[in-house]
């Protein structure tokens, strides 16, 4: 790769175009009340019970404070986010293409951009892309209906399968969780709804990609994921924003439960662009011999709050969390993750880097609780920081909440700087500082990047190597 | 300059931190000899080596270094490892995530401005392995990390050997190895030797002498070559130690003036 200057990048910000043609129809106007949430269930034409849970949330939504960092999470409050200047609604055409004739073209151009038809010539898994609030094109392999595998946006879910989200939906997350799952709650509008049925293991990666197109749109899907006893899915999800120039809001919801011997593994690439608030609410429950596993890399953004949990539920189940978070000039990265033992004999692990420079800043907070009574119980925590340079920073919360005292707790962080040794013992290869600097950085993060599909794995270092340009010199 | 030399140090001044520690350093590494830097602990070897690498710790405060000819005094490493200087570390540093072999490609690619065919790279990898009686998967663990202080020291002459440098730089490779490994890693050095190639051994004992015959010893002592000599002189040290050297020096100086410590900065 050729050297590029630093302001190239910026300027040159590689998803960061905007689509000048698309023009999003049936808009809501902006800012949030009671008429504005009720507006979108009109639209979309929901049952009862919804509309009153979107009324409800929206009042936990108006009556909790904004988190401050002294309970949980980034300090949101040193940042001038206006809810009131915020689209919370907008469908971006009528109906949902079927097939990709279907999807109108200047919608298709955005996606080209993205690479989504090769994407889905290549992964045959059904596309479930979202474009704006509403997701405008999904498609299921026809061997995964066969198998009973429902794949689709989260809307249609509760159109066709109103029932099965009726009894899960809000029951992992509730609204009442914290100020942005109630927002969440209140104007959720697309995401995905999974559900395998029991012993149904499904050999390919399920693949969304979420996409932010209006200006200061909040972008609010909601995901739900239900694996049925002996099941297993990866569902692969990753997101990239173009740049604005006004502050955007990402606040999503995912909830999986994943049932007795269930596997679920949940991977996702976000690269937000540098104004968009990053807020999100990922939360799984394991059952008995349960492995539900987190994958999460966040690039970009102004400020992520992302701390994916498992919750322990019954004996045997096992959770784990890679976390990799890559904060760059002006952005915050608060992630990390929580897991929570209620019973005996379950297991977990948390592995979290992060990566910070020019000026940038990585905190790493996460929660490991163990109830009384949960017997035997083993947790391993890591996590290391790398500093690329001496404005950046890098922090660790770890809080521990052990209420039984016959468990076995691993915990070690490290924060190192891209030492002179290293680069020292790289350039006297012949390698120079910014190929060195990258192997270095590159080499950090690979026990995260092994773990990703192939395709993830190669986009994810390409995002790193441009987050990477002009860090040196 | 003269003729044929591959590396000619001259009036070499280095300070580290502020502190100096070669104190006008001349040697000349003609092609194809082999030249054996010997002295105490705390004498400047590992800075006269570091410095001629281009460790940005070290400072240059006066005289020039030249590699064929260039001076490369004020060069970045990546850049004397292109015109073909290497040195091999005394402190290897690990870089974990990344492979030997991912690391020795980029190395290789670097250092020939081109890359070599993926085969190519393979029986070359495999050739260099054999020579130092490595098992193959060690080009699948990462870069010096967990390694033995006997692996790493044969992880640098592997290095070696593969980026075939002109002029290369041993910084105590010999330390702390067994026997067996001390054979194996000089079969690795003699393995470089070419009437092209220039090759400096910078050691504390004469033991790896036995295995790699120098052409030239020198003694550095307070950051000055204080004699030189032929294979006879490791003998003699051998014999008597150091201070039958350093007990005259200090003799004829009177008092201990910019004498060193420490080297390992």
């Amino acid at each position: 790769m050729t050297t590029q200057k630093a302001g190239d990048i910026v300027s040159g910000y590689k998803y960061g175009w905007h689509d000048p043609e698309f023009k999003p129809v049936n808009e809501v106007k902006k800012g949030l009340d009671a008429g504005v949430v009720a507006q979108i269930s009109e639209i979309k034409n929901e049952p009862q019970w919804m509309r009153e849970f979107r009324q409800r949330s929206l009042q936990h939504f108006e009556s909790k404070p904004m988190p401050n960092g002294a309970f949980w999470g980034g300090n949101i409050e040193n940042y001038d986010l206006d809810f009131n200047d915020i689209y919370y609604y907008v469908k971006p055409m009528e109906g949902q293409g079927r097939t990709w004739d279907e999807v109108p073209e200047e919608i298709k151009r955005t996606f080209d951009k993205l690479g989504i038809p090769e994407a889905e010539r290549k992964f045959l898994a059904g596309v479930g892309a979202q474009y704006d609030s509403e997701v405008v094109y999904h498609k299921i392999r026809e061997d995964l209906e066969k198998l009973g595998v429902i794949f689709v946006d989260m809307d249609t879910g509760l159109r066709e399968h109103e029932d099965l989200v009726r009894q899960y939906f809000g029951t992992v997350v509730p609204p009442a969780d914290n100020k942005f799952a109630a927002l969440n709650s209140a104007v959720w509008s697309g995401g995905s709804f999974v559900y395998v049925p029991a012993g149904v293991k499904v050999d390919i990666p399920l693949q969304a990609y979420f996409r932010i197109n209006t200006e200061n749109m909040g972008q609010f899907e909601r995901t739900l994921i239900i694996a049925e006893e002996g099941s297993y899915v990866h569902y692969v999800e990753g997101c990239t924003a173009p740049t604005y120039s006004n502050d955007s809001l990402h606040s999503a919801v995912v909830e999986i439960i994943v049932k007795k011997g269930a596997r679920v593994r949940y991977t996702t690439i976000q690269n937000w662009s540098n104004n968009v608030y990053n807020l999100v609410t990922k939360r799984a429950m394991a059952y008995q011999d349960a492995v539900m596993e987190w994958v999460d890399g966040n690039l970009g953004s102004k400020l992520t709050m992302k701390y994916p949990s498992v919750y322990l539920m019954e004996p045997g189940a096992h959770g784990e969390i890679l976390s990799l978070a890559f904060a760059g000039p002006g952005q915050h990265q608060d992630a990390g993750g929580k897991i929570v033992h209620v019973a005996p004999n379950t297991t977990s692990t948390i592995i979290s880097k992060s990566i910070s420079r020019g000026g940038g800043r990585t905190s790493y907070r996460g929660l490991l609780k163990v109830h009384e009574g949960a017997k035997n119980v083993k947790s391993t925590v890591r996590c290391d920081a790398l500093l690329l340079d001496q404005d950046s920073r890098s922090d660790t919360y770890p809080v521990m909440e052990i209420d039984e005292e016959q468990v076995n707790i691993g915990h070690e962080a490290t924060v190192s700087k891209v030492g002179d040794e290293q680069l020292f013992y790289l350039q006297s290869r012949g390698i120079d500082e910014t190929e060195a600097t990258k192997m270095i950085v590159n080499g950090f993060v690979e026990p995260i990047v092994k773990e990703l599909p192939m395709e993830y794995a190669i986009e994810l270092n390409r995002l790193i190597e441009l987050q990477m340009e002009g860090s040196v010199g | 300059m003269t003729d044929g030399a591959v590396m000619q140090v001259e009036g070499l001044e280095v300070s580290v931190e502020g502190k100096q520690i070669l104190n006008g350093v001349d040697l000349t590494v003609p092609a194809g000899e082999v030249h054996a830097i010997m002295g105490p602990n705390g004498s400047g070897k590992s800075t006269l080596a570091n410095t001629l690498m281009g460790h940005p710790h070290y400072d240059v405060t006066a005289g020039r270094i030249l590699l064929k000819g260039h001076d490369i005094t004020h060069l970045p490493p990546n850049e004397r490892a292109q015109r073909g200087m290497f040195l091999a570390m005394q402190y290897p540093t690990s870089i974990p995530g990344v492979t030997m072999v991912n690391f020795l490609r980029a190395a290789m690619k670097a250092v020939q401005g081109k890359d070599m065919p993926v085969r190519e790279f393979r029986e070359r990898l495999k050739e260099a392995l054999e020579i130092l009686k490595m098992d193959e998967s060690f080009a699948r663990r990462y870069v010096n990390e967990g390694f033995s202080g006997g692996e790493k020291k044969r992880a640098e002459v592997l290095q070696m050997s593969l980026l075939r440098p002109v002029m290369a730089v041993m910084d105590e490779t010999d330390s702390g190895l067994d026997i067996d490994a001390l054979r194996t890693v000089a079969e690795g050095i003699n393995a470089l030797r070419s009437p092209e190639t220039g090759i400096l051994l910078i050691t504390h004992y004469q033991r790896i002498l036995n295995y790699v015959t120098p052409d030239h010893i020198h003694v550095l002592y307070r950051g000055k070559i204080v004699r030189s000599g032929g294979r006879e002189l490791a003998t003699e040290l051998e014999e008597k130690g150091y201070d039958w050297i350093t007990n005259a020096i200090d003799a004829e100086e009177g008092v201990l003036s910019g004498a060193t410590e420490s080297e390992d900065a």
